[in-house]
């Protein structure tokens, strides 16, 4: 901090040198780095927040070049995991800070021990399972999280502190159906509500870090940036009955069985997650594929494509298979050429 | 009578209850929350009460995505 590097943000008095000295010993979560999660980490590293986790599943693609700010050209050449190139950004704009790449699904098997050494969470996430998920881990650890999301022109964020302000399934009981809302896949989305969500709940994220909780919105809050449209929903208190916060019965949490197949809505690919492994040896893989089809590998992940499918297989021993969203398909192709 | 709905004044006639005016409003009912006044109403409470003249209304989408 001798170089200046956050002399306007001190300058700015609800944060101060005494805030800014709070958000270098502060450590915080950021769940996925799409479009929502890049915006997140970038904002808080150029903030000097002293440590960011990004977990995140996939890869880059073009695809996500419009809107994920934290990645280039050579990151989709490269088929860099998102995590990791979202690192290598984070590490070239702030060396002052320590950042973690984990290049994981997030699932009842680990989001509390991502959770459990850090000071909130910040929802970077694509979808309700997760971000159900992660209300539960957080309200039982009693971790603040930042829910955002958004889609097409608009987008919803709400900040949740257990036992003093509603969680999510306070206000939304049940998760929707999977496929009932629309998606960024289906609805198309723009960066300016990613960079508006996004700004709202970093902001959040800052007042909870350095202790200004006086400032927090308070709200379930709406955003049509298309529309020009900015609401919100008062929310008061927990309410009694929650199953979560209330009852403390954390169903997404005890999932007795391991959920193998993830449909990536709108993609046209299945994530499957084979039950009996949580590792893979890339090299030996992409050895052993060579012969059947085309194949490109980096440190992070082997690409295999052969017909008609493309198979991603990451170190956990993931695959992303695109070319179908039917899961039995997916699982099928991944026997034949990963294993069963 | 004349209620607001996301700002927007509305004219309704009859006896309405929240849940019933999503369905006038062609709105869904998933995925949403309700504030009548200033505060949430519970999903549970949104057939029990009624719409009153001048009430205003605030609809807020539960949104996937990111």
């Amino acid at each position: 901090m001798t170089n200046g590097r956050y002399s306007r943000q001190i300058l700015f008095r609800e944060i101060g040198a005494e805030g800014q000295r709070r958000l270098a010993d502060s450590r915080v979560l950021v769940v996925g780095a799409g479009a929502l999660g890049s915006a997140h980490a970038e904002t808080l590293a150029r903030a000097g927040v002293g440590f960011l986790r990004v977990v995140d599943r996939d890869f880059v693609e073009f695809s996500n070049l419009q809107r994920q700010t934290l990645y280039s050209e050579s990151d989709a050449l490269e088929r860099l995991p998102k995590a990791v190139a979202a690192k290598n950004r984070l590490a070239a704009i702030n060396s002052d800070i320590a950042t973690e790449a984990v290049v994981a699904d997030i699932n009842h098997t680990n989001v509390e021990s991502l959770l459990a050494d850090v000071d909130l969470a910040v929802d970077g996430t694509d979808n309700f399972q997760i971000r159900y998920l992660l209300n539960d881990a957080a309200v039982k650890l009693g971790k603040p999280w930042v829910y955002g999301a958004a889609v097409s022109s608009y987008g919803t964020t709400m900040t949740v502190i257990p036992g003093e302000t509603p969680c999510l399934r306070c206000i939304f009981e049940e998760i929707p159906a999977a496929g009932s809302a629309p998606t960024c896949d289906t609805a198309g989305v723009i960066q300016a509500i990613i960079a508006s969500v996004s700004a709202v709940q970093t902001t959040e994220s800052m007042k909870l870090l350095i202790g200004k909780t006086d400032a927090l919105h308070g709200s379930l809050m709406q955003i049509d940036i298309w529309r020009n449209d900015w609401r919100k929903i008062r929310l008061g208190g927990p309410n009694e009955d929650c199953e979560c916060c209330a009852k403390r019965k954390f169903e997404f949490l005890e999932a007795r069985d391991r959920e193998i197949f993830t449909a990536l809505c709108g993609r046209d690919a299945v994530q499957i997650r084979p039950p009996n492994a949580d590792s893979i040896d890339l090299p030996a893989l992409a050895e052993r594929l060579r012969p059947l089809g085309e194949v490109k590998s980096n440190a992070y992940l082997v690409r295999f494509a052969a017909d008609g499918y493309e198979i991603t297989v990451f170190a956990d021993a993931r695959a992303i298979i695109k070319g179908t969203d039917d899961p039995s398909i997916a699982r099928g192709v991944y026997s034949r050429f990963i294993g069963s | 009578m004349k209620i607001t709905v996301n700002g927007e004044p509305r004219e309704l006639t009859g006896e309405v209850s929240l849940f019933e005016l999503l369905g006038r409003l062609d709105l869904p009912t998933e995925r949403i929350a309700i504030e009548l006044n200033r505060e949430v109403v519970r999903r549970k409470d949104w057939p029990n009460i009624n719409v009153s003249d001048t009430d205003r209304i605030e609809i807020v989408h539960f949104v996937d995505g990111g």
